[in-house]
This record gives C-alpha cells, structure tokens and sequence, in this order.
C-alpha cells in the first residue's frame, strides 16, 4: 500500500544515496518549506471560498457562483486581483514595523505548522514538547497585531490591537488549561504520543464529561484567539472599520488575511490532535473488526476530514452569533471560562488518579 | 445562591446559543429555502398591484379608450403627464377634441397611481415592467399613444 510516509521514506533514501547528509537536510528542508507554502496557498483558497459559501447557505443566499464552476475560481480571482493592487505605506506610519507586522503574523503561522503530524510518519519536526511548543508559539502573533496597530499611526489600528492584545492575553489562559486536561491524561506533551494513546478511541469518547467540556472551551478559546467573530474585537468591521489592519492594502492585507485562515485550520489541527485523535481512525476499543474495516480510510482524509469539520464548526459560530462587547469578552474569560476551566482540570486530574475513564 | 444562578446562567447561555445554532443549521442544510433570485436568468413576474410604469391599452384595431379630457394632467402632483390635444372633423361637420399626444414623463413619476384614479374612461393602466435602465434621459420620456391609433367607438 502506498502511503506518505513511504513516498516521503524513499526520497530521503534517494537523496542520501547520493549526497552527503549536510546537503540531504538543505534539500529536505527547502521541500518542506515549499510544501508548507503550497499548503498555505492552498488553504487561503480553500477557506475563503468555503467561509464565503457557509455564510451564504446560513444567510439564506447563493454566495459566488459566477466565476468558474459554482463559483469556485472566484478566490482565485480576488487573490490575483490583491497581487497586482498597489500596497500603501501611510506617511505618518513606522515604515519598518509597518512592513514588517504582516511577515510577523504569517511567520507565527508557519511556525505552529512544525510539530503537527498530518498522517503516519509525517511531520515536519517531532519534539517532545510539540503541545508546549505550539501554545507558546501561537501567542507571538499577538506581537505582530500589536505591531500593525501601533505602527499604522491609525486610531482604528491602534484600539483593534490593544483589545486584540487584552483578548488574546486572557483567552491563552483557558486555552492552555483545556489543552492540559489532555496532557495530563496522556502524560506527555509530545504530539506523537498523544495521538497514539488515542489507538482505542478517541479522548472526546474516551474521557466523557470532563473532556467535553474542555473541548468546549477549547473551541470558544481558540476561535477568541483567532480573532474570528463573535470574538473579531480586533477587526470589528462596524465599529474599527477594519482594527489592526485598516491601513494595509495589496499583498500585505491578503497576508493578514491569509493568517487568519491559516491560523483557524492551525488550531483546528490541534483540536483535531488532541480531541478526536489527530490521524487516528474512528476506533472503539477491541472491536477489532470494526477498527480494521477504518483502517481502510488513510490517516490524512481522517485528519484533514476532522480539522474541516472544526472549521465548519467555528465558520457556524461566526455566521450564528452576533459580536460581544470588550467588557462582555472579558467577563466571560475571567469570570465563566477561566474557573470552568479550572474546576474541570481538577475533575479531570481526580479522574486521571482514580483510572475513571475508558482504557 | 451564587453558585445556583451561576449554573443557571451557564445553562440559559448554552440554550440560547444552541438555539441560534439549530436556526442557522437548519438554514445551511436546507437549500429550497434560499430567496436569492439569480436576476438575469430568472425574471420575476410581478404581482398585478405592482406599479411599474403608465400605459395606455390599445385594443386590436389599434384603438385606445382616451378622450384627451386631462382629468389625469389635472389629478398628476409633479406633472408627469402632458396632453397635447387637437381639433377632429366628425363626420356630421362639427369639430371635437381629441387627443393628439399623450406624453409621459417616466422620470418624473413616483407610481402614486392617481391619474389611473382619475381616469373617466380608464384610457390607461400600470404596467408590472421595472426594467427602466436607459443611457440617456431623454428615452424616459414616452408617448404613450401608438402612432395612428384614434378613439374606440363608443367612447365618450
């Protein structure tokens, strides 16, 4: 059976048996860092055509379907279209940190890529500290949001990055709680392992209640941190015209933009990771046969099946609710999410201890 | 108690939201409910009290029913209506007014439907067009007889 981990196997082989391994890990380097571009290229397609197309159906409408088949050229078209727009530098902004926020922003994104295992032997760097490594990494773009807003000289940028900062500084603490009920029940923080301690199911199954719940704040935290409605404060079309990146135009802005998208299947991938068991095949505990006719499905439809469904789920939560204020954002980290959050660590530490969950 | 209203409020939130999701669900998996119209492959007939714009009926023998009496002249408040009228030989030798030109101004009115009101003989009616779109503005200005029609028998 062909596999990518195969594929992937066999031109490292090739290549070692002619070149030395200085060379070996530049060339696989740079086949990685194309492959992360192409997926990124790929993905911002992909989910803008798709967020377009979900918002339609919710609002009752058609969305585009004019250019291509049903529509589907139509990003394509925009994105050609930002390619060739002018990008202004306003006059009063920091040129420097003005062009610099959005590499900021796109490079944070690239970063989380590395520790998350796509199939099988597939991975761009296996550390033992992947859940640690992504959770730190993915505050840094807060750095570049801050940056685009102070550096634009916008009134508009300035107060979408401040909250955008407020935001995402409250919004880590319950993200990380939700992240460390998995940890504790797996016992490591590597991505490898936890995906492999879920080969009798999967821990949204395998955990019950306590699970769910952080699962739950998981996805209200990181759609927060994502700065996607109902939490898009940072943007806040009707009030900051466009937040942090009101000033960008051309490329730079469809950086911010492609960002945001990456960033939601980035943290749709870790939720897929931790909760529903990454590549992992729907398996429910010796039901042999039944775990073997899954088998079948290779693990990147699984993963990739999974994270779309997280999006589709976060694009639902978008198009549904309407924008809550800065004061109602906080109220419900500090005083709803946050002791949640925290309750239900100690449940799940309890359950840890005592073995009360399916094995 | 706190911690009760607490958990209510936790509840009552969850609820409300799920709800909203169960709308907006329902919305995005049933398609027959989209009230999109994609316009220029489907034109909508519009219902007959819909005013699109005056005209005047003719008959197959290419007569209209409009005595040139300017009751809707009269009955228009922003002069949408101009009717030119002219001096025609009856038969027995006696001359009588008839109308020459009705002109309607398209741009000027605002489909108040007074002048179909105001019609003794109901000479004109609205029609269920919208698609008014012109390059120059002088096209919006109509006349509404066709050329050669006259007065339908019987009409006074």
């Amino acid at each position: 059976m062909i596999s990518i981990e195969h594929i992937s196997q066999s031109l490292h082989e090739a290549l070692s048996a002619s070149l030395n391994s200085t060379l070996v890990l530049l060339i696989e380097m740079v086949i990685a860092g194309v492959l992360v571009i192409a997926l990124f290229a790929v993905l911002g397609l992909v989910l803008v055509f798709m967020e377009r197309k979900v918002s339609a159906y919710i609002q009752i409408r058609l969305g585009p379907n004019r250019v291509g088949y049903q529509g589907f050229a139509q990003t394509a078209a925009d994105t050609l279209k930002l390619l060739i727009k002018e990008g202004l530098t306003p006059d009063g902004a920091d040129k420097f940190l003005f062009n610099l926020a959005p590499l900021v922003v796109m490079v944070v994104a690239m970063l989380i890529m590395a520790p998350i295992a796509f199939t099988k032997g597939f991975q761009l760097w296996d550390i033992n500290i992947g859940v640690l490594y992504v959770s730190a990494v993915s505050s840094i773009s807060v750095i570049g949001i801050l940056m685009a807003g102070w550096a634009s000289n916008n009134k508009y940028s300035m107060l979408g990055a401040m909250r955008s900062g407020a935001q995402i500084v409250s919004y880590e603490l319950s993200a990380g709680l939700s992240v460390i009920t998995i940890v504790i029940l797996v016992g490591s923080l590597s991505i490898n392992d936890i995906i492999a301690s879920q080969q009798n199911g999967w821990w949204i199954f395998k955990g019950h209640i306590p699970v769910m719940i952080s699962f739950i704040i998981f996805v209200i935290a990181v759609t927060a941190e994502t700065n996607r409605a109902p939490f898009d404060l940072a943007e806040a079309e009707s009030e900051l015209t466009a937040g942090f990146h009101t000033e960008y135009s051309g490329m730079r802005f469809a950086f911010f933009f492609l960002a945001e998208y990456v960033n939601i299947f980035v943290v749709c991938a870790i939720g897929a990771t931790l909760f529903f068991g990454g590549w992992m095949p729907f398996h429910i505990g010796s039901w042999e046969a039944f775990n073997h006719v899954m088998d079948f499905i290779p693990g990147i439809v699984w993963f990739f099946g999974k994270i779309f469904s997280l999006i589709f789920l976060i694009m639902w939560f978008r198009w549904t609710f309407p924008r809550l204020r800065i004061d109602q954002l906080l109220n419900l980290e500090w005083k709803y999410l946050l002791p949640i959050a925290m309750f239900n660590l100690l449940l799940t530490t309890l359950m840890a201890i005592t073995g009360f969950y399916f094995k | 108690m706190f911690i009760v209203d607490y958990i209510k409020t936790v509840y009552s939130t969850c609820k409300s939201l799920l709800s909203g999701m169960r709308l907006t669900g329902y919305y995005f998996f049933h398609h027959k409910e989209i009230i999109t119209q994609q316009y220029p492959d489907v034109r909508l007939v519009m219902a007959e009290r819909f005013r699109g714009e005056v005209v005047m009926t003719h008959d197959e023998k290419n007569e209209h029913r409009c005595t040139g009496c300017t009751a809707c002249e009269l009955a228009c408040p922003n002069a949408t209506i101009k009717i030119v009228t002219k001096q025609e030989l009856q038969p027995d030798g006696k001359k009588k007014k008839a109308l020459d030109t009705f002109v309607y101004h398209l741009e000027l009115c605002t489909m108040c439907n007074l002048c179909i009101m105001a019609c003794p003989t109901d000479a004109i009616k609205m029609a269920q067009t919208y698609e008014h779109s012109v390059f120059d503005r002088n096209q919006l200005t109509k006349k509404l007889n066709a050329p050669g029609s006259k007065l339908m028998e019987g009409v006074e």
